[in-house]
């Protein structure tokens, strides 16, 4: 088992004729993964690398049978893109767009939390979701994932990699990886992931991986205490990061002494997860709870 | 993106809000003709700068006169103002905005934010005006009237006027003040802010309602809509270098430290960050170099990295995905040529290549010390920085 993605995954790219979509749906079909067309308006009945290109997502998925959408639409379109895959009846929809407006998020998350309550939003702003060894739909490198027994939930990209890397070489594989983003409005947030990794028979660990700005490592502290009885070890990043000043992600923000590192830290340790201070001994800590 | 109070009045008059008169000037002599278009005394002389605690630090002075005008501008025109939300190092004041005073009588509070755990918007009002919002949360929760907006349907009418109600206004005045919610929640939504605040809004004497002072932030990634906002940007208000970087794309915070990082993603260069802290340095900044950094980006890096007069040593940290590090390397070593670093530069790299990349680099003939691991780069980095500090 696995969350979210699988090797029967059949994946459409929007924004497939772009530099950016092009490359990655190729990448991501050569890790194995189905990717069965892709999307840009007009020019439907191109090729992308032997990929077909429709006009529309309507039209994609009645001619592939698509249930995910990989979407590398640029910020202007982008919240267009994600609303017409969900409308489209796309069940896993995985933004990896930078730098869409916030008020242009907002009523996108409203609108599939109340009308598509099934539907899974990843992103906006991520590296998208792996299930090694079945299917890559993102932009993560591939090779150093490995299959096994971890899920890891991040809203860091590279912070994703230098996790899976270091359990990768000490032999200790992923379930799942998903990177959830570094906006302020994401369509999933840890709590998420963490019922999904909960009830996953094959993950028997998770890593969660967060950053200053929000509360949502608060929230997913909470929802620990609740319901995960698997062992979480957990990152912060940003204890260094002075107050008022967005450090790269734009949801990486202390705002009015709110969303600080020590407190996230505070939260998660009450809750029971392990928390590590040095990233560079997450593969240790996650080698230890699985004693 | 931040703006100043006069530039947030002049947004805010756009949209009907009652902002009192006032000019902008960035000369004693402006400030005193600025005075004279206003016609009548008493006039406020305030400091504009991008951050809040003005009046307690000496930056909002009343003047009676044209002479106390000329002195108030001559006094706050460059001078550095220090408040609780610069930090010690103060911003500069380069402008001033004179303004009509205004005839206090009760003073709220009014802002508007995303919550970010419900993904919506807020209305948050108070009848403690004046105050910082965190100071009410912190002493006084049941002050603070809150109402979510509805994404679909917007702020309504009947949620401004339960809110003007619950802060106290007189029955005369509730639909318009009910009016400049609305007009400020116009503001937030066709100007694609992230926070607009009225702190205080003012009741006065004679019974008018008065913006007397606005702040606005903008989102970042919607500024591609507003090119008339982008054009507001002062760049006294931030650091020499991250105006630099900014032009050179870069995403780089300025820190206290003397240890510099150059590191590809927003996470891992946080993380690094902590790391230097971890092993005993201060870091000297924040700098994502992005997915993406060539040759010429990294030379870009460099050249910010090394005007920072503090830095003492280097600590490069890439984690190769998409941007391979055999690429990375040839960007460090053309850079390198180019830009010639003075201090010592400890690199860490990992990922796609990492094998060629490695070579390449121990190939250069440069200077340059190779870790395996995050916490040795920076342990490494840290006990260089002690050498040639």
């Amino acid at each position: 088992m696995s969350v979210l993605v699988n090797k029967d995954t059949k994946v459409i790219v929007q924004g497939i004729t772009g530099r950016e979509g092009s490359f990655h749906a190729t990448q991501c079909k050569a890790y194995g993964t189905q990717v069965v067309g892709g999307v840009t308006p007009g020019k439907g009945g191109q090729e992308v690398e032997g990929m077909p290109v429709f006009d529309s997502v309507e039209e994609a998925v009645e001619k592939t049978g698509a249930d995910c959408s990989l979407i590398f639409v640029p910020p202007p379109f982008a919240a267009d893109a994600v609303l017409e895959a969900v409308d489209a009846g796309i069940k896993t929809v995985i933004c990896i767009t930078e730098g869409i407006p916030v008020n242009d998020m907002i009523p996108v998350k409203n609108y599939i939390k109340t009308y598509y309550p099934d539907t899974v939003l990843i992103g906006p702003n991520c590296p998208g979701v792996i299930t090694p060894d079945e299917a890559k739909i993102g932009i993560m490198p591939g090779h150093i994932f490995k299959r096994g027994k971890v899920g890891i939930v991040s809203r860091s990209g590279t912070l994703t990699y230098e996790a899976a890397f270091q359990l990768s070489n000490r032999d200790i594989g992923q379930s799942t990886v998903i990177g959830i983003g570094g906006d302020p409005v994401p369509g999933t947030v840890f709590s998420d992931v963490l019922r999904w990794f909960q009830d996953d028979p094959e993950t028997e660990a998770i890593v969660m991986i967060g950053e200053i700005g929000g509360t949502a490592e608060e929230e997913a502290a909470e929802f620990i205490k609740e319901y995960v009885t698997k062992p979480v070890v957990a990152y912060i990043a940003g204890v260094t990061a002075p107050p008022g000043k967005r450090m790269g992600h734009a949801g990486a923000i202390i705002a009015g002494g709110k969303g600080t590192a020590e407190e996230k830290y505070k939260a998660l340790e009450s809750a029971g997860a392990t928390t590590v201070k040095n990233i560079s001994f997450i593969g240790e800590a996650v080698a230890e709870v699985l004693k | 993106m931040k703006v100043h109070e006069h530039q947030a009045k002049e947004i805010f008059a756009k949209y009907g809000l009652p902002v009192p008169k006032g000019y902008p000037a960035f000369t004693v002599e402006e400030a005193v003709e600025a005075a004279q278009q206003l016609g009548k005394f008493p006039v406020v002389v305030k400091a504009q700068i991008h951050a809040g605690g003005r009046g307690k630090a000496g930056g909002v002075k009343l003047a009676n006169n044209l002479d106390e005008v000329q002195k108030y501008a001559a006094e706050l025109l460059g001078k550095t103002l220090i408040t609780f939300q610069t930090g010690p190092e103060g911003l500069p004041v380069s402008r001033i905005y004179i303004e009509e005073g205004t005839n206090i009588d009760k003073e709220y509070y009014v802002a508007i934010t995303l919550d970010r755990s419900k993904s919506k918007l807020i209305i948050m009002a108070s009848s403690e005006g004046g105050m910082e919002i965190e100071e009410v949360a912190a002493t006084n929760p049941e002050a603070i009237i809150t109402e979510e907006i509805d994404p679909f349907i917007g702020l309504r009418a009947f949620q401004a006027r339960n809110i003007a109600l619950k802060l106290g206004f007189p029955k005369n005045l509730i639909n318009k003040v009910a009016g400049v919610f609305l007009k400020l929640y116009n503001v937030y939504m066709k100007e694609d802010a992230s926070m607009v605040e009225i702190n205080p809004l003012v009741l006065t004497k004679e019974g008018n309602i008065v913006v007397l002072d606005a702040k606005v932030d903008f989102d970042d990634n919607a500024l591609f809509r507003h090119p008339d906002i982008m054009e507001m940007e002062d760049p006294t208000q931030e650091s020499e270098l991250e105006v630099k970087a900014k032009q050179y794309n870069l995403n780089y915070i300025k820190l206290d430290g003397n240890i510099a990082c150059m590191v590809n993603g927003a996470g891992l260069a946080m993380a690094t960050m902590d790391t230097i802290k971890l092993a005993g340095g201060e870091p000297a900044n924040f700098l994502d170099v992005g997915g993406s950094a060539n040759a010429e980006q990294i030379a870009n890096a460099f050249k910010i990295i090394l005007s920072d007069p503090n830095v003492k040593a280097i600590f490069i940290n890439i984690f190769g995905g998409i941007l391979r590090c055999d690429r990375l390397a040839e960007g460090i070593i053309q850079a390198s040529k180019e830009v010639n670093p003075h201090v010592p530069i400890v690199v860490r790299m990992e990922g796609t290549n990492v094998e060629l990349g490695k070579k390449m680099l121990a190939e250069s003939g440069l200077d340059l010390i190779p870790a395996d691991t995050m916490w040795e780069g920076a342990q490494k980095a840290v006990e260089l920085a002690k050498q040639t500090g």
